[in-house]
């Protein structure tokens, strides 16, 4: 059974044990307008929950992506390559980022669960 | 609150009520996209035809004794040579050859009728009011600015005024549009066929919506016209040229006419002679970065030896042409078309090539060659 957190910054994790998946949300890449490029973390690299992970490029600006979590990137979305508008039309789903194998799941108690992520962004609306 | 500093355009709740996105640009609450989104806004433009309000824009009238003559002592166009009926593309110099504001300037009889920058236009009304006299200059800040830009926009406009599809790129007339008294440019900023309308304000949303009631018209904001005026290899005033990039430097030599290149007599000429002769030392040049990698303003751009050679001025996705695009300044030895630059992009360095402009051909209006010999 998965459970989905939510940090301010906008990116989802999904979680299943010590693996996770990771993108952002629905908000975020209505935020951000038509995507066009996706800069993902390399296959083995170690993140730093709260640290930079990636780029996602709109038509109007770069945005970081941060590290949900801490742990080692398993595997990435390489279709987003060639089809980045994807994290538009389906950022939960077809448009996830990368996954993790996380290094402590025990960090994901602190991030926003659904009900608080949107309270969250309608107190930014 | 900031927010409520911003000042809106005539047409501010019609662009709420088609759900546009709104932001901040040049002091005013603009729309910089509609639901369509900018991609799609975009290539609604190369296709068909978009109206976009370009209100925020200052139109300015000149007039008053020899006030062309005057007036050129501020730009390098040749103003007075300017056939009634034409508009011409200029820029407002400094002593430096620098570039205060551009600007579309169109003869209208004794009158010159201005459109100028947003952002620049109380700077330079104050400017005019002090070198062609305070009375010379009329600001109509309560005139609304539509711009119906793309290949369909000549039968839509000729739909209300039937002789409009007729008019020369680069001409403006007095036009009755749905019973509304309006001045029509053939102008634009997209590389697109297209007409820049001034409206009253208070009649602005009527003309809007009979615009858009069209089944060709959609809206486009901001956000798209920056990505077509990029494709089109056009300057956006304060990032690709500035107080500190000659008109030469900025690749706008056409644009000063051969008795202002020989005479001179406008800020900044004796820089601008001089570069015309001898050239400049850098030069504003379109870039291809190779990939979808987007290389945005500011980015420093190396030679093969990472030296740094010149920066990106305007830098983002092109939508018709699929991939990155951007323009910058080099050194005139790296300016020729093809020349490999790398771009430094968050810490890497991305290779790219000096590109020719446009990114995509201007489609620009011209007239059908008269059976005269």
């Amino acid at each position: 059974m998965s459970t989905v957190r939510y940090t301010k910054e906008h990116e989802w994790i999904r979680i299943d044990g010590d693996a996770a998946v990771i993108g952002i949300t629905v908000f975020a890449q209505d935020q951000l307008g038509d995507i066009v490029f996706v800069d993902l973390p390399e296959v083995g690299r170690h993140v730093e929950k709260g640290k930079e992970a990636g780029v996602v490029e709109s038509v109007k600006a770069a945005s970081e992506v941060y590290a949900p979590a801490t742990g080692d990137v398993t595997a990435t979305n390489a279709a987003l390559a060639d089809d980045p508008a994807m994290v538009n039309k389906d950022p939960t789903g077809e448009g996830w980022f990368y996954k993790l194998k996380l290094a402590d799941p025990k960090e994901l108690d602190a991030l926003m669960d659904e009900a608080a992520y949107t309270a969250f962004t309608a107190s930014l609306t | 609150m900031a927010e409520n500093t911003l000042a809106r355009t005539p047409l501010y709740a019609l662009h709420q009520s088609l759900g546009a996105k709104l932001t901040a640009f040049a002091g005013y609450d603009m729309p910089v996209q509609y639901p369509a989104g900018i991609i799609a806004e975009h290539l609604h433009t190369r296709t068909k035809a978009s109206l976009f309000d370009v209100s925020h824009m200052g139109q300015v009238r000149l007039a008053g004794p020899d006030i062309a003559a005057k007036f050129e002592k501020l730009v390098p166009a040749d103003v007075i040579g300017l056939a009634d009926g034409r508009v011409r593309y200029t820029m407002f110099t400094n002593d430096r050859g620098g570039i205060l504001d551009d600007l579309m300037v169109a003869k209208d009889g004794d009158v010159l009728r201005l459109v100028v920058n947003a952002g620049c236009k109380d700077a330079d009304l104050a400017h005019m009011r002090d070198r062609l006299g305070v009375d010379a200059v009329t600001y109509f800040d309560q005139d609304a600015l539509l711009a119906l830009q793309g290949p369909q926009a000549a039968s839509v406009l000729s739909r209300l005024a039937p002789d409009i599809d007729a008019m020369a790129f680069m001409s403006a007339a007095a036009v009755t549009l749905d019973g509304i008294a309006c001045i029509v440019t053939r102008s634009g900023y997209t590389g697109e066929d297209g007409y820049e309308i001034s409206v009253p304000g208070a009649m602005a949303e009527q003309l809007a919506r009979r615009l858009l009631a069209e089944p060709e018209v959609a809206p486009a904001g901001l956000g798209a016209r920056d990505t077509l005026r990029l494709e089109a290899g056009l300057c956006l005033y304060g990032s690709d040229i500035d107080e500190t990039t000659t008109v030469i430097e900025a690749n706008l030599a056409w644009t000063i006419q051969p008795r202002r290149r020989a005479e001179g007599g406008f800020a900044g000429a004796a820089v601008i002679q001089r570069e015309l002769a001898e050239g400049p030392k850098r030069r504003r040049v379109g870039i291809k970065p190779e990939g979808r990698q987007i290389a945005r303003g500011h980015t420093d751009i190396v030679d093969a030896d990472g030296v740094v050679i010149g920066h990106v001025t305007s830098g983002g996705f092109g939508p018709s042409i699929e991939g990155a695009i951007a323009m910058g300044y080099v050194d005139t030895a790296h300016a020729k078309i093809g020349t490999d630059l790398g771009l430094q992009v968050r810490g890497a360095t991305r290779p790219a090539q000096v590109a020719k402009l446009p990114f995509v051909p201007h489609r620009y209006f011209s007239s059908p060659v008269s059976g005269q010999p």
